[in-house]
């Protein structure tokens, strides 16, 4: 079967059809949706261990002297809090306020910065930091040198241990090493996005399909699954972990998506501050919040929710949760009705369907 | 694979005439570029369905798709247990996990719908 020639693959392109992967056009990216099928992949992950390829995203490198200004500026964590071999999870915002991205930033060292990015907004990125700089800051889009695998699941580091010498036990979560796996140079971070203990690894993209090899028969005692973006968001999903595009977006605050975590107002400037810090004067009008279906149906992204039998919302994520056997998502509420136990309804195809709102994660796993 | 005693539609429904009474499910093409199927909406017994207007809904983990009326009559039959068991439309998509049964408005003719045959070339083709 041909590719058209305007997809980007990654270094995994070839290995994902050898093992008869559906492929779909994702955001530009010729990706695998999923192999052996989503609930198998997505139950691999919940009980065993789960491959995705995930070199798709980008990565951006900060150096220099003052990398620190330009990373603490365009996070809107605390960089300055960041010692080498710690990540932290944080937006990247415009002066108003709404996302660019959600990015995951490691310290490499005190002058030194890597950032993952979402693949489809990695040039985006790339030139917002760069119209942002002004420090000695180098910014870098590698994204080429780079190719990525996550390994995910309560088997995930009894199967990737068999392949590096690295202590993995020792990393802990938000953490990352550089050292070595599949005899390869390796950035091995303990950080994932399924809601279940796991990896990712950075890797020479030359080296992606011997990896990619090891890790899934090193993981085969367990029932290691290679798995697919579908699995992929059924697993954040029921994580309630944000999709940029979906929870998160330009015209979305990370107070209105429940991220307040993530912003340090303490700071004394940042991109996108002065918005954040009205929005915190007065409040936010609309909030993001899980509900399960209670009638018969699936809400998908986009349907419209209704309150009181008025139009109140809209539907970010929806689907069926394959741990929980329910039908769940999330949706954008007026603020007063954004908490636990409010009756709603979702309109799936003309007619309102009843639904609650829940508290989030909807799984979360045991330790 | 594809029965010779069904005939195909190229919205990947399939149907079998007995009589005036045509039974109708989504082929096993259909099921397997939907992959895990987890609800299906369908119409109540006593409906007129059209044909090549929407009969129902199938739902994967990812997706929704419309299925079509094959043909044009009133619903007599629905299949109940597709409600509590989506998934067997994966597991026998020609069989046990047939859709509806529906009275045939006539002539009840097939004629302009595909063979086995004609299905899986239409089906190659497409890939």
């Amino acid at each position: 079967m041909a590719v058209p020639t305007a997809l980007k693959l990654t270094p995994l392109n070839s290995v994902h059809r050898r093992l008869g992967a559906r492929m779909v056009d994702f955001g530009g990216w010729d990706m695998p949706v999923q192999y052996s099928g989503i609930l198998d992949e997505h139950n691999a992950v919940r009980n065993a261990v789960g491959i995705f390829d995930v070199s798709h995203m980008g990565e951006i490198e900060i150096s220099g002297p003052e990398a620190l200004a330009l990373v603490d500026f365009v996070s809107t964590n605390s960089a300055a809090k960041l010692t080498p071999g710690k990540i932290q999870y944080a937006g990247l915002l415009y002066d108003h306020g709404g996302f660019v991205d959600d990015i995951l930033v490691h310290c490499v060292a005190e002058d030194r910065f890597f950032l993952c990015v979402n693949a489809s907004n990695q040039e985006k990125d790339y030139e917002h930091i760069r119209d942002a700089n002004r420090w000695r800051a180098e910014v870098d889009l590698a994204s080429q040198r780079y190719a990525q695998i996550a390994i995910q699941g309560p088997k995930a580091l009894a199967t990737l241990q068999k392949l590096t010498k690295t202590n993995l036990a020792a990393i802990r979560y938000y953490n990352f090493v550089d050292g070595e796996a599949v005899g390869v140079w390796a950035r091995i971070a303990r950080t994932g996005y399924t809601g279940e203990d796991g990896f990712e690894i950075y890797i020479d993209p030359a080296a992606a399909e011997s990896c990619w090899d090891a890790i899934l028969e090193a993981g085969a005692e367990f029932g290691a699954k290679p798995c697919g973006l579908g699995a992929r968001n059924t697993l954040r999903m029921e994580a309630a972990m944000p999709l940029y595009g979906h929870e998160i977006h330009a015209s979305i605050s990370p107070f209105e998506a429940g991220l307040d975590w993530i912003v340090k107002m303490e700071k004394e400037s940042f991109l996108g501050r002065a918005p954040l810090e009205r929005q915190r004067q007065a409040g936010v009008s609309r909030k993001l919040v899980g509900f399960e279906m209670r009638g018969r149906g699936i809400a998908r992204d986009g349907y419209e929710v209704f309150s009181d039998g008025a139009p109140a919302g809209w539907v970010t994520s929806g689907g069926p949760s394959p741990t929980l056997c329910k039908n769940i998502g999330l949706c954008y509420l007026p603020v007063q009705k954004a908490v636990a136990g409010q009756p709603i309804q979702i309109q799936i195809r003309g007619q309102l369907v009843d639904a609650v709102t829940i508290p989030t994660p909807f799984y979360k796993r045991a330790r | 694979m594809y029965p010779e005693k069904l005939r195909y539609s190229k919205e990947h429904e399939w149907v079998e005439l007995e009589g005036d009474l045509a039974t109708v499910g989504i082929t096993d093409h259909a099921q397997e570029e939907l992959g895990d199927i987890v609800y299906v909406e369908l119409p109540k017994p006593g409906a007129k369905v059209e044909k090549g207007k929407t009969l129902g809904s199938v739902e994967s983990v990812k997706a929704v798709s419309d299925i079509y009326s094959p043909v044009s009559g009133e619903v007599v039959e629905v299949n109940e247990k597709l409600a509590d068991a989506p998934e067997k439309i994966n597991t026998d998509p020609h069989g046990e996990a047939w859709l509806v049964k529906i009275r045939v408005a006539p002539p009840a003719d097939l004629g302009d719908l595909l063979t086995a045959a004609d299905y899986e070339t239409y089906i190659a083709a497409e890939k």
